[in-house]
């Protein structure tokens, strides 16, 4: 058995005063050059266009090649400063590049470019979920408006900025919302390596995400955009400047996803210790590998078609504007191709958490390893054969519409499969209903609810009842909040004492997970009811006999946002204040992560480990798990 | 899978747990499918207003009566297995090794799929009978045969409008259709994507600008139907709903004449009629 023996760097423990420190490449230089780019790109674009002179935006003062410039020169200004060309600038001058950044610095290591990747697992589970808040508010103000069938609240035109900025920031930034945080953090725990095949790129995901998520809410100030999420043109075509922060914000997590899902393969291809063959890999690292394929080949899509929603709207192109000689049904096309396996990027990870999961609060191996990869697979396979379905009643095709029917009811035989292997795992199981299994069972029931609805949805003739109605939303909230925001908490219960050695109070989780399950099944179940009843998406006017309904479903969802709050004070009260040390190994896993100290050591093994089985090893008779320690000295 | 060891059926000791969940799932599937079509069925959306409507009901009563067992498996599993696949209070007992079953898997699979392409099978001839009321572009596949009324949807920001080319090309504000007359809806826009749905009549059709949307839909009794917008369209796109009416023959005859005089000087200004109308492109700051 071969055992690497790369000795870790040793830390320089020289520490440069504190003006030093400021000057560097940090978040504060970041954002000093971020806003230099800002105005430079915005100053050039009002020579370009109009010839005007460098000014203040105000409502009249329409100029989209000046804010896209301002953008984009923002964003570049943005990572120069946090030091991301520094490696690719001693590489052209021929200087020794520093190959590792920040890894051995104190608290500072979370504000700038780190190239560890547990530092990046930590900045994007606080990064996405300070967006994930920002979503969530714009749901709450979304409800608070439903309240009443005609505007009162906010105006119509506010009304749809908060929709679409609730649903772009949510499909957007929670794209990454187990691929950030967990897949960053654990899959090269999980494989045996050291670090992430490209540690700059695994850090310049999470910094392009930022500043996509800081452009997207700057939305406001350009007038919010109409169209949803979906940008839809001739309506993209026709919107006020918000618009263009929606193209500039949904490009860069289109780039953020492509590299986050290129490093993860790469990494996982290349990087994986001696001994652990495709057979033996953990099921998460499975589902980041089927995610990963999506993300890569889905991405780019999302790039072009919005660079050339950025064309149509900046020098008067005509890719989407059918009296120029464009249509709207290739807007609707392009976007569907990145769109429907977007939904999967969401879906699979989820499946991941809960088949990685299950088999520890149950002592008993994961049932149906294989069928699980293939089911996984599957639906990545899938996924790029179903996207007109989202444009059954469009006219678009509408002869190939037998083909999408049975294309996506086809996706339900794998997804089916995770449910099998779900089941088998439960079957005769020992279980114990820790918070994490709580979740984990709370997806088996919503993802069934999404999948049933989904049916429904991919009928073309029940679709033409539902298309376009509350009942989508209900749907997609059920397999999309209920498959992966509710892994996402399991998911966080679980490894929250491993990555940080600390331990939430249980009582409060608790009541978080109940709450948070019948919350959102009261705020859900009724929209289907409402879809049915006719009520479309999108709207701030409705009947008023739908009412009643309404008012129910967004008092449901204010508990909703109520039992977020509560996860808030858990998090900030047991992490910040108590501070309870974890057990090293509390859910008594046989996975790896566990079995290395806490903290995780700067290259995580000191040895790299060798593997001679999966990480399900339970039941009879007990072992030590799927690890073989490395020799000690090496 | 085959060749992983399995061990299924009762254990040595306890119940024979298959046996008993599969009878109580037989069981509620058994009582609970029944009580589903005939209660839900009947309330299901969109009701009778139209012969594709009263399809859909009978679609979307096939689909809930086909979910329900499988909904019950799972939840009844849950339910289950909470109760039964406990670890003992303070244990720290190991459950069996069992690591896959390949007659499950098989049986799974094969049941899945059956039931995956009986209801594709099912929805597509469900959708070439008679169209289903969903938009099918400009040449749709399946004509209904028989004397057909062409009626024009057109959207805009934010309004239906509709001409009747057999009557002069005119324009009319609302909707009024003539009951049991099979109606042939061209649905197109102006500016952006909308979507015409007459929620009673089972109708949805997008209307893109530059393309002609055509469904079929016959009125099977005398209502007043909701017609909305189903595509974010602006602003005002919840503003954008009307009603229209289905009314007797003769009622329709009286009605569309007095349309065609009352409009008349608008028609003569009207460009002629067209399947699809392409204005010039609108473009902010222009």
């Amino acid at each position: 058995m071969s055992t690497t023996t790369a000795a870790p760097p040793t830390p320089s423990p020289t520490r440069q005063p504190l003006w030093q420190r400021l000057l560097g490449f940090n978040l504060l230089t970041a954002v000093l050059l971020g806003v230099g780019g800002y105005y430079l790109g915005w100053f050039i674009g009002h020579q370009i266009n109009g010839g005007k002179s460098f000014e203040y935006q105000s409502a009249s003062d329409e100029n989209d090649v000046a804010l896209l410039l301002a953008y984009v020169f923002g964003v570049i200004g943005f990572l120069i400063g946090l030091g991301f060309a520094n490696y690719p600038l001693s590489r052209l001058l021929g200087r020794p590049a520093s190959l590792r950044e920040k890894e051995h610095e104190g608290i500072g290591r979370y504000f700038g470019l780190c190239t560890d990747h547990k530092v990046v697992g930590i900045q994007y589970l606080v990064g996405i979920g300070v967006f994930f808040f920002i979503g969530g508010l714009n749901a709450m103000l979304i409800r608070t408006e439903l309240l009443h069938p005609t505007p009162t609240v906010v105006g119509p035109n506010q009304y749809l900025s908060l929709v679409g900025m609730h649903g772009t920031m949510m499909m957007g930034m929670m794209t990454s919302g187990i691929m950030g945080p967990f897949a960053n953090y654990f899959v090269p725990i999980m494989i045996g390596a050291r670090r992430m095949a490209l540690p700059r790129i695994e850090a310049l995901t999470f910094w392009l995400l930022m500043a996509a998520g800081f452009i997207l809410t700057s939305t406001i100030i350009f007038g919010g955009f109409p169209t949803g999420w979906t940008g839809y043109e001739p309506l993209n075509d026709q919107a006020v400047m918000g618009m263009d922060s929606y193209i500039i914000f949904f490009a860069l997590v289109g780039i953020s996803m492509a590299l986050l899902g290129l490093n993860m393969m790469v990494t996982i291809i290349t990087m994986r210790a001696p001994g652990l063959s495709w057979g033996r890999l953990p099921i998460f690292v499975w589902s980041v590998f089927a995610t990963s394929i999506l993300m890569v080949l889905a991405a780019p899509m999302l790039i072009a078609t919005l660079s050339m929603a950025a064309l149509d709207r900046t020098i008067s192109t005509s890719f989407f504007i059918p009296g120029g000689g464009g249509s709207s049904y290739l807007f609707q096309n392009l976007f569907w191709f990145f769109g429907h396996p977007e939904v999967y990027v969401l879906a699979l990870p989820g499946f991941g958490i809960v088949l990685e999961l299950l088999p520890v609060f149950t002592r008993k191996p994961l049932w149906g390893y294989k069928l699980a990869v293939s089911g996984m697979l599957g639906v990545t396979l899938l996924s790029f054969f179903v996207w007109q379905h989202h444009l059954f009643v469009s006219g678009i095709n509408a002869d190939l519409r037998p083909f999408y029917m049975l294309s996506t009811e086809i996706i339900s035989i794998p997804t089916g499969f995770i449910f099998l292997c779900f089941i088998g795992t439960m079957w005769r199981a020992r279980t114990t209903f820790t918070v994490p299994m709580l979740f984990c069972m709370a997806w088996a029931f919503n993802f069934l609810l999404g999948g049933i609805s989904g049916v429904f949805l991919s009928d073309t003739p029940s679709d033409t009842d539902t298309h376009g109605s509350f009942f989508v939303m209900a749907h997609f909230h059920y397999t999309i909040m209920g498959g992966l925001i509710f892994t996402f908490f399991a998911a966080i219960y679980y490894w929250i004492p491993k990555m940080t050695g600390l331990r939430f109070n249980e009582r409060l989780a608790k009541a978080h997970f109940w709450l948070m399950f019948v919350a959102f099944n009261s705020t859900f179940l009724p929209l289907f009811v409402l879809g049915m009843k006719g009520m479309p998406r999108r709207v701030s006017e409705y009947a008023p006999n739908l009412q009643g309904l309404n008012v129910w479903v967004s008092i449901s969802a204010f508990v909703l946002g109520f039992s977020m709050l509560i996860f808030l004070f858990n998090t900030v009260y047991s992490l910040i204040f108590v501070r309870r040390p974890a057990e090293s190994n509390p859910w008594r896993s046989k996975s790896i992560e566990w079995q290395i100290p806490t903290p995780v050591p700067v290259n995580n093994f000191e040895q790299i480990p060798v593997f001679d089985s999966d990480p399900y090893d339970y039941g009879t008779p007990p072992s030590i798990g799927g690890v073989e320690p490395a020799p000690a000295g090496g | 899978m085959a060749a992983e060891p399995h061990t299924t059926g009762a254990g040595a000791a306890g119940p024979n747990h298959a046996r008993r969940f599969g009878a109580i799932w037989v069981i509620a599937s058994l009582i609970a499918t029944p009580l589903v079509i005939v209660l839900v069925g009947p309330i299901l959306p969109p009701g009778n207003g139209s012969e594709q409507a009263s399809g859909h009901v009978t679609d979307n009563t096939v689909l809930l009566a086909m979910a329900t067992p499988v909904l019950l498996l799972v939840v009844i599993y849950l339910i289950y297995a909470t109760i039964y696949f406990r670890q003992p209070r303070g244990a720290a007992l190991e459950g069996p090794p069992i690591r896959g079953d390949s007659r499950v898997q098989t049986t799974w699979i094969v049941i899945t799929s059956v039931l995956v392409l009986a209801l594709a099978a099912y929805g597509t001839v469900r959708l070439e009978e008679d169209g289903a009321g969903s938009g099918a572009g400009a040449n749709p596949l399946v004509v209904p045969s028989g004397p057909k009324l062409p009626v024009q949807v057109i959207a805009q920001q934010w309004t239906f409008t509709y001409r009747y080319p057999t009557y002069g090309g005119v324009e009319t504000p609302h909707l009024e259709l003539p009951v049991n007359q099979m109606i042939e809806l061209h649905v197109t826009s102006l500016d952006v994507i909308h979507s015409f749905w007459a929620y009673q009549l089972g109708v949805k059709a997008d209307a893109n600008p530059h393309v002609d949307n055509v469904v079929f839909v016959k009125p099977t009794r005398l209502q007043t139907f909701e017609v909305r917008c189903a595509e974010l369209c602006g602003i005002w796109h919840g503003e954008m709903f009307d009603h229209g009416h289905v009314v007797s023959a003769s009622a329709f005859n009286i009605w569309i004449h007095q349309q065609e005089a009352a409009f008349a000087p608008a028609t003569k200004v009207l460009p002629p009629y067209s399947k699809t109308y392409l204005p010039e492109p609108t473009r902010r700051g222009e």
